[in-house]
């Protein structure tokens, strides 16, 4: 390509300061700044609303930043659109192929859009690819939702692209798919490809190689899974026995803790004070028929605290 | 009365429903209660059915006090205008079969002198008949006027009892039995494939946005132009197999002739085709929504009916409803179809006509290309 391509650089998509608001409302993403690395799985969590869609569409140019520069494979998410579309496979949170067309017509569109020199033999190979054979004829319209998300992903991929941002691609995903689904995420990651996926999932998140949180438009917090956890200043615990539902009605109040859930039959408190918590939880320790152990905060402890923390400062 | 009150709260709950969606759409309700007062008042004025200023070209071949006065009352009439004054047959012949006079008066040499020697020469009138509304309203409006011109001239006595001393010779082209379905099928022809182009494409844009297709198709590398094409294409060969069934079925049942060359025929036929699928695709760019683009389409289609010259004579409209009459692809097919069924025109009689709906058509699609939506903001 004669473009000004930076194929020495492993920075897929490098972006400063987007920020985006509609219809002069208030931004729904802020000042964000990412970088992911060539070849990575980039997780992108945060709850509903916090701008997660926003931020993928304006990364394949779908949305125009109101400010905020940056590249996605080298070229410049607001100028150079129309090369970023060539090389880039986004998956809509929303099914959005044809559903009047069936699964192998419906790839042949996306093979002949982006100009592949046989679309029949890239949709034949993506049918494969996908274990879609035997459906190949069917509606999209008459497939389950899974099915749904699988065509969905083959379309992306059809014309083998660099980069592919996938915006919640397992919601309602049974989990022997969802896991055929990562380890072909991981095959393709191991190939070469960038893959910047959205998700509400703690395990997925784990399968990334890295992983970014954002609240109400905000970055809050950018790594590994195994560092975030690490660098969080939660202190957790679990408890067991005793009456559970009863105990987290008396915890959730009192001061030093800041989040008590249930997981079955244990219940997690955590703290983002180590002290005040012991202090806290001391007089229930006292209570024999409850067994009170320290614990490492999950991933989704995290989560829910830096979204807790984040809507304190609004 | 449980089961009348239960399901009288379900049929509540859908009205309010969709009066809450009317309500929301700010752009169709505008639409619901302007546009019928609009089209109203359009209409209302423009439709006349008592056509006036008839395109009229006269060929004198003397110069006498009779035939100056004949040609003063011809143009004091509110019926004729007089727009051309020709020289030869052949240049009659032209502006006839190209539409540009729906009349020719005609008066040869010596008229004067025949018409003082008692003589009856003849004034001999060319109607283009293929619309006999506006040539039926012509004779009337010829006779009275000619007699008072004549009398004012004291060729002829003032108590009227004399009969005139000459005759008008009138003279249906075209359509010598002044059939109206000869004309009325080639009409027909234009506005069912405007209908039918209009509605192809109409919804085509709106429909991607609605079902969600919009925003896959946007982030794939694919021009506004390649969609616009991809999207319009198809039903020209769709509206072209339509068009064969109707000039067929015009042919063999109703027996409405095909005087001019069909291959003519076809290409501008595919032109006029292209022009409305255009138009449609465009008012699909404009709208927000699938209930929007229907309504812009038959705000569309109501004037094509009525403007075009296809219920009512063109040239009998004023000059605004005309103007708005040219920026439709329909007044320039029914001219066109008219002349080549009809009147067996040929290429340069209609080359106005074509420019014009190849020019509407490029308008549209730059219309169409500009606004189409290339982001989701
Ligand atoms: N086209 C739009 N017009 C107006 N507001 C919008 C539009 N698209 C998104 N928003 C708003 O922007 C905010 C962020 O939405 P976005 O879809 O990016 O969230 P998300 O993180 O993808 O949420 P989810 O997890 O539910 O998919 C929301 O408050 C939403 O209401
Ligand atoms: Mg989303």
């Amino acid at each position: 390509m004669t473009h000004e391509h930076l194929p020495d650089s492993d920075i897929a998509i490098d972006v400063h300061g987007l920020t985006k608001s509609f219809g002069g409302g208030p931004a729904v993403v802020r000042n964000l700044t990412m970088q992911v690395k060539r070849g990575q799985i980039y997780g992108f969590l945060g709850p509903n609303g916090s701008g997660k869609t926003t931020t993928l569409r304006m990364l394949c140019g779908l949305l125009t930043p109101d400010s905020g520069t940056g590249t996605c494979l080298g070229y410049d998410i607001v100028t150079q659109t129309n090369l970023i579309k060539q090389r880039v496979g986004y998956m809509t949170q929303r099914f959005s192929l044809y559903q009047d067309l069936s699964i192998r017509e419906n790839l042949e569109f996306v093979g002949r859009v982006y100009g592949l020199a046989s679309p029949r033999e890239a949709a034949t190979q993506a049918i494969h690819r996908l274990g879609l054979e035997g459906r190949e004829n069917q509606l999209a319209s008459q497939l389950s939702g899974g099915w749904k998300q699988r065509l969905a992903l083959g379309a992306c991929i059809l014309p083998s692209p660099d980069l592919l941002l996938l915006d919640e691609p397992t919601a309602g995903v049974d989990p022997k798919a969802r896991r055929d689904f990562w380890n072909e995420i991981h095959t393709l990651a191991a190939e070469g490809l960038t893959v910047l996926v959205s998700t509400h999932y703690m395990d997925e998140a784990e399968r990334c190689h890295e992983i970014a949180y954002i609240a109400y438009g905000v970055l809050l917090a950018q790594g590994t899974a195994t560092s975030l956890v690490d660098e969080s200043k939660l202190t957790t615990w679990t408890v067991t026995g005793g009456n559970l539902n009863g105990l987290l009605a008396q915890l959730e109040h009192l001061p030093g803790v800041d989040m008590v859930a249930p997981f079955g039959t244990s219940l997690h408190v955590a703290s983002r004070d180590g002290e005040a918590l012991a202090r806290a939880i001391a007089p229930y320790q006292q209570d024999a028929n409850l067994h009170w152990v320290v614990a490492k905060p999950t991933l989704e402890d995290v989560f829910i605290d830096l979204m807790t923390s984040a809507k304190d400062n609004f | 009365m449980g089961v009348f009150r239960s399901s009288f709260s379900r049929f509540w709950a859908m009205l309010v429903k969709e009066f809450i969606q009317v309500r929301r759409d700010r752009v169709s309700l505008a639409t619901m209660i302007i546009v019928p007062l609009m089209q109203l008042m359009l209409f209302g004025f423009a439709i006349n059915t008592t056509p006036r200023h008839m395109p009229t070209a006269v060929l004198v071949q003397e110069d006498s006090d009779v035939v100056r006065s004949i040609l003063a009352a011809i143009r004091n009439t509110a019926f004729f205008e007089v727009r051309i004054v020709a020289r030869t047959e052949a240049e009659i012949e032209y502006l006839l079969r190209s539409g540009q006079v729906l009349f020719v008066v005609e008066i040869p040499t010596g008229f004067e002198r025949a018409v003082r020697r008692g003589e009856m020469p003849a004034l001999l009138i060319s109607a283009d008949a293929t619309d006999p509304v506006a040539t039926a309203s012509a004779f009337g409006a010829l006779e009275g006027v000619v007699q008072s011109a004549l009398m004012h001239d004291r060729v002829i006595s003032p108590n009227g009892k004399t009969p005139p001393p000459f005759e008008i010779r009138l003279h249906r082209r075209y359509n010598p039995a002044g059939d109206s379905q000869i004309n009325i099928v080639p009409g027909l022809l234009g506005t069912i494939l405007t209908m039918t182009t209009l509605i192809f494409t109409a919804l085509s844009v709106t429909r991607e946005i609605e079902r969600g297709t919009m925003e896959s198709l946007l982030a794939m590398p694919i021009r506004p132009v390649e969609i616009m094409l991809g999207k319009i294409l198809p039903y020209v060969g769709v509206a072209f197999v339509q068009a064969i069934l109707i000039i067929a079925g015009g042919y063999f049942v109703f027996d409405v002739p095909i005087i001019g060359s069909l291959p003519l025929l076809a290409g501008f036929l595919v032109l006029f085709i292209a022009a409305n699928l255009s138009m449609g695709y465009t008012f699909s760019t404009l709208a927000q929504n699938q209930l929007q683009a229907i309504q812009m389409s038959m705000m569309f289609f109501l004037p094509n009916i009525l403007l075009s010259g296809f219920m009512f004579p063109f040239s009998g409209m004023p000059l605004w409803a005309r103007v708005i009459g040219e920026c439709l692809p329909l007044t320039h097919f029914l001219r066109i179809a008219r002349g080549i069924m009809l009147k067996g025109a040929g290429v340069s009689d209609l080359a106005q006509e074509a420019l014009a709906l190849a020019g509407l058509m490029l308008i549209a699609m730059m219309i169409a290309v500009t606004r189409f939506r290339k982001t989701l903001d």
